[in-house]
């Protein structure tokens, strides 16, 4: 019998051996008691009116709204959601920007990309965001005469999006640097110019690997957006905040962002799972 | 007297303090086929390297039919696009599948039409033997495979010259003969062709001239026959001993 049946035929048995500890340990728990805790929790408050208020504040207020990239929001999930997927788009793209210019020869653009990069890092992203909002956004406007004044809300944005491509961009090299360095040889023996090179045969591969880090990375600017809060952009945070200093009811309040937090960053974070599996399957 | 399509002058290459090449003088006339044996480390895939300009010279000059490589205004990618290059790990783009392998290339390259390139990448698949394979991702292809789509790869350029560096030696032996016949049947075609490989039985059948290389430089440059029957040097008779063991 050849080795690759044995192998083969030994394969159902290891399977069927899996010991019943083994099968608890990878059934997630977890999952099922949080999924149930929430629920409970969920249910729980709607039945006390002070939770409905806190919930009715953050969630759907009566007034406090502001208009950002066209759009009108008013609540405070809105807001995060808005945020969060602004500054997101706004990263990936000027990340993968950043990144390219890392890994590239071009010694103004190694440096100019290093010096960003090490800079936005170095800042946390509180200090980052705040300075965005008191200094570089009244800046600008005092600069411009009050031509060019950024709302709160593109304050906040600008602030995460610019912090997070620092992030991003260190992905996206270390993608690319993971592409083996036979096939950047293997394009240009072809004739192909750095940049062809780059875009037709060292992306589509760097992009693959980097598809599950950035989708983690999503989830990680949602919690991180409730940073812009401390700039007066209405969005979970804030709202709870406002709903606390209203009311003094702390304990709602801030239960309530947690919970909301919570459901948002599952929902995502069940997401990037799925796609994470896809992805492996596909590769 | 034809030009040389490959000349290079004094060739020198330097990694740090390693002297890959030491002064490489080297002239390959149109149609001729070169086979480049010697050492591990002694420069041989350093010099195909400079011949395409993978690697920048550390001194002296490459000349690709009588364009200087190192003159600024040389378009580097213009000369490449006429030198086919097939590797010893294949380097296919793994994304891509064998016919998308074949026709990248033609067309941000050579701008070729999609019909023609089409076209290109059948004609070529079927030369080296694997037409039912176009549709097919490296991934699913054996060694031999692999390597044959890469020459095919390099064959859809239409070059000038092609060079190969070790292109058998990351194969298992069942697979080594493919891929020397479709080398073979190239050479037969008239191709301008510089192959390091220490295939001898391929060099004594398509090989004009057979190149010993040692600590960088070339030590012996002659016919196949001639080696074997009358090596000059020492070193080039203990080195052919031990690869004619095997
Ligand atoms: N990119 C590189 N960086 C540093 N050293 C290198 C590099 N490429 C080759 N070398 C060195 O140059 C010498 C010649 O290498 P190479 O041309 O690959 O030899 P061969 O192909 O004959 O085995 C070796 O000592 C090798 O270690
Ligand atoms: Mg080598």
């Amino acid at each position: 019998m050849s080795v690759m049946e044995e192998v083969s035929l030994a394969r159902p048995e290891i399977k069927s051996r899996k010991t019943f500890s083994q099968q608890m340990r990878d059934f997630p728990w977890w999952g099922v008691v949080l999924v149930l805790g929430i629920t409970l929790a969920f249910v729980a408050m709607l039945q006390s009116e002070q939770y409905r208020a806190a919930l009715q504040f953050i969630v759907n207020p009566d007034n406090t709204t502001e208009i950002a990239a066209g759009i009108l929001i008013k609540t405070g999930v809105r807001v995060t959601l808005l945020v969060t997927v602004v500054s997101y788009v706004i990263a990936l793209v000027l990340g993968l920007i950043l990144g390219i210019m890392r890994v590239s020869g071009n010694p103004i653009l190694f440096h100019l990309s290093t010096l960003y990069v090490e800079v936005m890092r170095g800042v946390p992203m509180l200090v980052l965001i705040l300075w965005i909002g008191f200094v570089v956004v009244p800046g600008l406007r005092d600069a411009t005469n009050g031509a060019f004044e950024l709302s709160r809300v593109q304050g906040g944005i600008a602030g995460l999006a610019l912090g997070y491509a620092a992030y991003l961009a260190e992905v996206y090299r270390a993608g690319i640097e993971s592409i083996h360095k036979g096939q950047m040889e293997a394009a240009r023996s072809l004739g192909m110019s750095y940049v062809q090179a780059m875009r037709h045969v060292i992306l589509p591969q760097a992009i693959r690997r980097v598809v599950p880090p950035l989708a983690n990375d999503f989830v990680a600017m949602l919690k991180d957006s409730a940073l812009v809060s401390v700039v007066a952009v209405p969005e979970i945070l804030q709202s709870a905040r406002l709903y606390v200093s209203r009311t003094f009811r702390a304990f709602e309040g801030y239960n309530s962002a947690a919970l909301l937090y919570l459901i948002l960053t599952l929902l995502f974070v069940f997401l990037v799972r799925y796609i994470e599996g896809r992805w492996r399957v596909d590769a | 007297m034809p030009e040389p399509i490959i000349k290079t002058v004094d060739l020198h290459k330097h990694f740090g303090q390693v002297q890959a090449l030491r002064g490489v003088d080297l002239e390959v006339m149109p149609a001729q086929v070169a086979v480049i044996i010697g050492p591990s480390g002694s420069g041989k895939s350093t010099l195909l390297r400079c011949i395409n300009h993978l690697e920048k010279p550390t001194h002296g000059h490459v000349y690709i039919d009588g364009v200087d490589l190192e003159d600024k205004k040389t378009k580097i990618n213009a000369v490449r696009a006429e030198i086919g290059m097939v590797f010893q790990l294949f380097n296919l783009f793994p994304h891509l599948t064998a016919r998308q392998n074949i026709t990248l290339a033609q067309q941000v390259v050579r701008k070729r039409r999609d019909a023609e390139r089409e076209q290109i990448a059948r004609d070529l698949l079927a030369r080296v033997g694997i037409p039912e394979k176009a549709d097919v991702y490296p991934g699913q292809l054996s060694g031999g495979q692999q390597q044959r789509v890469a020459i095919a790869r390099a064959l859809a350029m239409n070059p000038k010259i092609m060079l190969f560096d070790e292109p058998t030696s990351a194969l298992d032996p069942e697979m080594i003969k493919e891929v020397l016949d479709v080398m073979l049947d190239l050479a037969k075609t008239g191709m301008t062709m510089v192959c390091v490989t220490h295939e001898m039985g391929f060099a004594r059948a398509a090989a004009n001239r057979i190149i010993f290389m040692d600590e960088g430089l070339v030590i012996e440059d002659t016919t196949p026959e001639e080696l074997y029957r009358n090596p000059r040097h020492e070193r080039t008779k203990l080195f052919l001993s031990k690869i004619l063991q095997h």
